[in-house]
């Protein structure tokens, strides 16, 4: 086993084996094995290899439009004890979220790897169409798996995605969710394993996936230490991003896991709150299991079993967390707290309103967050938060939430 | 450490000169007591040894057939006390039974405790299908003081290396995947499996380890291809399946008996 004390500072996590102290590894069938074996040694390979660096890079800068923006939120910090607020602008990458960081350079690594096929899963949407984009604009087969319920809840993205070619699978066993998705994709991958590559979408799953999807998106953390100090002149109090399966999270926490003085912010899906049993928040109400092929934090009962998770945002209903998360809970390093429906709604139109930008529902996590902080850190205090996607998405279950169709009663 | 009572049933399957059948059947299907029925069943009809299955939210190497027979279990209220009185019961028909289960509930039961109490209630040992051995110091220590037998997969993607290491990992069986996929019966039982089985009695060398092979066995010309080289044959869906359509549970008990004898004729026809 590895060491049980997490020691975040230590650049050379995870293990060999996967593990973060005593999370992550791989709880796998056998038969993906040997494809998971693959996926890391190409992706040791190709991360060396200046030519796919320079391509992965260009493609970043050209395609997706980074570096993406740090944009200083005054109308809204107003509402967060006057501290101030740095929103990482991951909405304004192509597709809308940081999402297409990963996809990319997973893209490229699929076609390094001779296969002809790409299968993922998503609940939101978000990857999913991420996914889709890499896939068109690679040439490559795309199946993404979505639970019959996310599909109806983001009927938008399921369009998106065929219209960018990919074939949408909804999932109508379980939960219907993306735990759902997740479980068929994983027995697409088992069948298909010679020439499909499983595009996995957050920093969970079995090694290699999340020390992957983690270094996929270390770019959104390292551009935002290096604008932040241009802005201010010095690190920031805080680092604040949303958690469901915590791929945008990781991203910008790593680069500022050394910075010790930087406190580091996770905000779960807090649902209808912790205490009930509609939410998602796998750390602040889980405990750890092995789930999905690592051991991390899972919601789950006294023998075991999965629970449902419920989050009023699609991309945060995931009964677990990344395994890494999971560690850096234990040891400290991140605070998780979760955030409850209403307060992140709340979040959603404050920042709409405020600052003319409509964030995703999963972001609006973090903003509801950050309101919190703010007050705690009062006016000295600098915080980053990583708008992970924007709300394009979520119109619908905002304008539903609000009351806002067809004379629904919005008044204030 | 003396032989398990699934070591004894290989061993008198094979002095018969046949394979051995194991069935399986999530305990809890379609409730705890009559799944116990089925199970009787099942050991009429000719099954040696019976998996007993721990019916688990999230069963990603399952196909629908297991999955809905796991979901019906769990919406009966299936519990690992329930299992455990389910092998229990199997013991008792004289049949060796085994514990199939994904990781998390043993986990969470206790790797200690749950091998203790599956011994005390007859059981001889785990398949456990998302545990390999890297990731199964624990399972090691715990399966060896309770003598129960551990059993881990090896699949067609299994490099030399790897079949080494789940084959000396392994006690009582290996249970060879015949094919890159879930459970579910199949028209063809697939070629790569006699290959696999192959490939794997090298990786065992002069150990005698015994090799059953698993996923897509549904008829009797199946069984007895199978048992025409490895030592087991091993079939669940099928099972899963006659419940699933039967009107009733007495009807369903009937055709489950029908199949056992079926496939246990193909086990004897392949080593004719």
């Amino acid at each position: 086993m590895p060491p049980a004390t997490p020691d975040p500072d230590r650049a050379e996590v995870p293990d060999a084996g996967g593990h973060y102290g005593p999370y992550g590894g791989r709880f796998s069938p056998e038969a993906l094995v040997a494809a998971l074996d693959q996926v890391a040694e190409e992706w040791e390979k190709a991360k060396n290899d200046p030519g796919f660096r320079t391509e992965l890079d260009a493609l970043l800068r050209d395609y997706t439009g980074r570096p993406s923006l740090l944009t200083e939120a005054t109308r809204f910090a107003e509402h967060c004890g006057g501290a101030r607020v740095l929103l990482k602008r991951e909405d304004l990458n192509h597709t809308g979220s940081h999402k297409i960081n990963n996809v990319l350079g997973q893209a490229l690594l699929t076609k390094r790897m001779g296969k002809p096929r790409v299968i993922a899963e998503t609940g939101a949407g978000q990857h999913g169409v991420a996914t889709a984009t890499a896939c068109a604009l690679m040439g490559l087969d795309c199946v993404i798996y979505m639970g019959e319920e996310d599909t109806r809840r983001q009927a938008l993205n399921v369009a998106r995605m065929r219209l960018l070619g990919a074939e949408v699978v909804p999932v109508s066993v379980g939960s219907r969710t993306l735990k759902d998705a997740i479980n068929e994709a994983f027995r697409d991958w088992v069948a298909n394993v010679e020439t499909t590559h499983y595009l996995f979408g957050t920093v969970a799953g079995p090694h290699p996936f999340p020390a992957l999807v983690r270094d996929l998106h270390y770019v959104i953390g390292d551009e935002a230490r290096s604008q932040v100090l241009d802005l201010t002149g010095r690190l920031p109090d805080a680092v604040a991003a949303c958690v469901g399966g915590g791929s945008n999270a990781m991203g910008a926490f790593a680069a500022f896991v050394p910075d010790t003085g930087v406190g580091l912010y996770g905000f779960e899906a807090g649902g209808e709150g912790v205490s009930t049993d509609r939410h998602a928040a796998a750390i602040s109400g889980g405990a750890p299991g092995v789930f999905h092929g690592a051991r991390t934090y899972v919601l789950q009962d006294t023998y075991g079993q999965t629970l449902p998770s419920h989050s009023i945002s699609a991309g945060l209903d995931y009964p677990a967390v990344g395994p890494e998360h999971a560690w850096l809970a234990d040891s400290g390093r991140v605070t998780y707290r979760a955030v409850t429906d209403a307060q992140a709604m709340e979040a959603f139109r404050l920042l709409s309103r405020t600052e003319g930008i409509i964030p995703a529902i999963e972001s609006a996590h973090a903003l509801a967050g950050v309101r919190e902080l703010g007050a705690e850190l009062g006016p000295e205090g600098v915080i980053v938060v990583n708008l992970s996607g924007r709300g394009d998405k979520d119109v619908d279950t905002a304008a539903s939430y609000f009351g806002l169709v067809d004379g629904g009663g919005e008044t204030a | 450490m003396s032989r398990t009572a699934l070591q004894t049933a290989l061993a008198r399957a094979k002095a018969d000169g046949r394979a051995a059948l194991i069935g399986y059947l999530p305990a809890g299907f379609p409730d705890p007591d009559s799944s116990i029925k089925v199970v009787e069943a099942m050991v009429e009809g000719g099954c040696d040894v019976v998996e007993v299955g721990l019916p688990y939210s999230d069963p990603t190497m399952d196909g629908p057939t297991i999955q809905r027979a796991a979901d019906t279990a769990l919406a009966a209220g299936t519990t690992p006390p329930d299992v455990l009185r389910v092998v229990e019961a199997t013991a008792a028909t004289g049949a060796a039974a085994l514990v199939m289960t994904y990781w998390n509930p043993v986990e969470r039961y206790g790797p200690d405790r749950f091998c203790a109490d599956l011994a005390a209630a007859g059981g001889s040992g785990v398949i456990t299908p998302d545990l390999i051995p890297e990731e199964a110091g624990d399972w090691f220590a715990a399966t060896d003081a309770s003598g129960l037998d551990r059993i881990f997969l090896v699949a067609p993607s299994s490099s030399d290396r790897r079949l080494r290491l789940a084959t000396q990992a392994s006690r009582g069986f290996v249970y060879a995947a015949s094919l890159m996929g879930v459970t579910g019966t199949r028209a063809q039982v697939s070629g790569t499996a006699e290959r696999l089985v192959a490939r794997t009695r090298d990786a065992i060398g002069d150990g005698g380890l015994p090799v059953c092979v698993g996923l897509g066995i549904s008829n009797r010309s199946q069984a007895a291809e199978v048992a025409s080289y490895a030592d087991g044959v091993i079939a669940g869906a099928g099972f899963c399946q006659r419940v699933l359509d039967a009107p009733d549970l007495e009807t369903g008990i009937s055709a489950v008996r029908s199949f056992a004898e079926d496939l246990a004729l193909g086990a004897r026809d392949g080593r004719v």
